[in-house]
């Protein structure tokens, strides 16, 4: 019973970080794109800043990711 | 692979159980057979493996490195020194695109360390899942975690050592009375608001290491993880899906590491910005 609680936490856990993010990097690379079309000699700065900013908003999901991968297999 | 296990939970648990040095709680020192005995033993515990895998491929960074310094030559360059140039002079763009040129001794040499001995890390992500925990077992060593940033032992260390700079420098370039200041009246600069100021910054100033530590972790953790679920298949899929994810992986290694780098540059910065905006 607790390990199955366990399971159905950590996929809702994973599933709803996923949506968030899918949506935050979904603009973020449409933005990018918007940018590089309008100022072509922008883009390694861009590209950086791109990085920057993906890896920030990664960071909840695989954060989320990680805890419930933890708590399925470590706990 | 999985033969020699009794489940594949069993496999997946042996593959995530570090090394680990410590007291039993009858007072006795020694190594851990299993997680049991890692949670009984409680803080005073040491995860070998994560040491000495960190500590080597920092000695080994030092080594190369000090090494292609050593014999750098003017003229040509070598592939190793080209290498190392290379690194260095990557590492001094993003220093001063993002911290300027103010003087500080410590930033630069900090943040190609951090780069390297990171990446270095990640790598040892790469390494076939079983490759170095088999050779350990059969060498009688019943653990062993090869990659150091699954650990987030390693990398809440990391990210708290750099909190700890972040602290000394808001003491010493702000000053104990701007940095409180700065504490107290940042959001709303009213003096009835303090108390929630407070709170907010406090807040925020304890989630830049934890989220800084845990990104690294999570990223390594979850892509060790689906090595190690890839490893359970049967032997004639495990290329399949083992190579498209080891070069979407080599993404990743570098990113987070590039990542771990820069947010550390970003925090310092923030700790260098007397002025008010």
């Amino acid at each position: 019973m607790e390990s199955s609680l366990i399971l159905v936490a950590g996929g809702i856990l994973m599933g709803l970080g996923a949506i968030g993010s899918g949506v935050g990097i979904g603009i973020l690379g449409g933005k990018y794109l918007e940018g590089v079309a309008r100022q072509p000699e922008l883009q390694p700065m861009l590209l950086t800043q791109l990085f920057i900013s993906l890896a920030l908003v990664d960071a909840v999901p695989i954060i989320a990711v990680g805890i419930s991968l933890y708590m399925i297999f470590a706990l | 692979m999985a033969t020699e296990y009794e489940t594949s939970a069993d496999y997946i648990q042996h593959h995530l159980t570090n090394l680990t040095y410590g007291r039993f709680p009858n007072g006795d020192w020694g190594f851990a057979r299993g997680q049991e005995d890692i949670n009984s033993m409680g803080f005073w515990a040491i995860n070998v493996d994560t040491m000495f895998w960190s500590v080597s491929l920092g000695l080994i960074f030092l080594g190369v490195f000090s090494w292609a310094a050593k014999k750098a030559k003017p003229g040509v360059p070598g592939g190793l020194q080209n290498f190392c140039e290379y690194a260095v002079e990557f590492v001094e763009n993003n220093v001063t695109q993002v911290f300027g040129a103010r003087p500080n001794p410590i930033i630069g040499p900090l943040s190609l360390t951090i780069l390297v001995w990171v990446f270095l890390m990640n790598l040892m992500d790469l390494v076939p899942v079983d490759w170095i925990p088999h050779a350990a077992a059969l060498a009688g060593i019943p653990y062993m975690k090869v990659v150091s940033t699954t650990d987030p032992n390693a990398t809440l260390g990391m990210s708290i050592s750099v909190f700890v700079l972040v602290l000394y420098y808001n003491f010493k370039i702000k000053g104990p009375i701007t940095f409180g200041k700065g504490l107290v009246t940042h959001p709303v600069p009213h003096w009835s608001m303090y108390w929630f100021n407070f709170i907010l910054e406090t807040v925020d100033m304890l989630a830049k290491p934890l989220s800084h530590g845990l990104r690294l972790f999570g990223n390594l953790y979850a892509g060790e993880m689906i090595f190690i679920l890839i490893a359970l298949l049967p032997f004639y899929a495990q290329w399949l899906l083992s190579l498209p994810w080891a070069i979407f992986h080599i993404l990743i290694i570098c990113l987070q590491a590039f990542v771990f780098m820069i947010l550390t540059i970003v925090y310092l910065t923030q700790a260098h910005e007397t002025d008010e905006h």
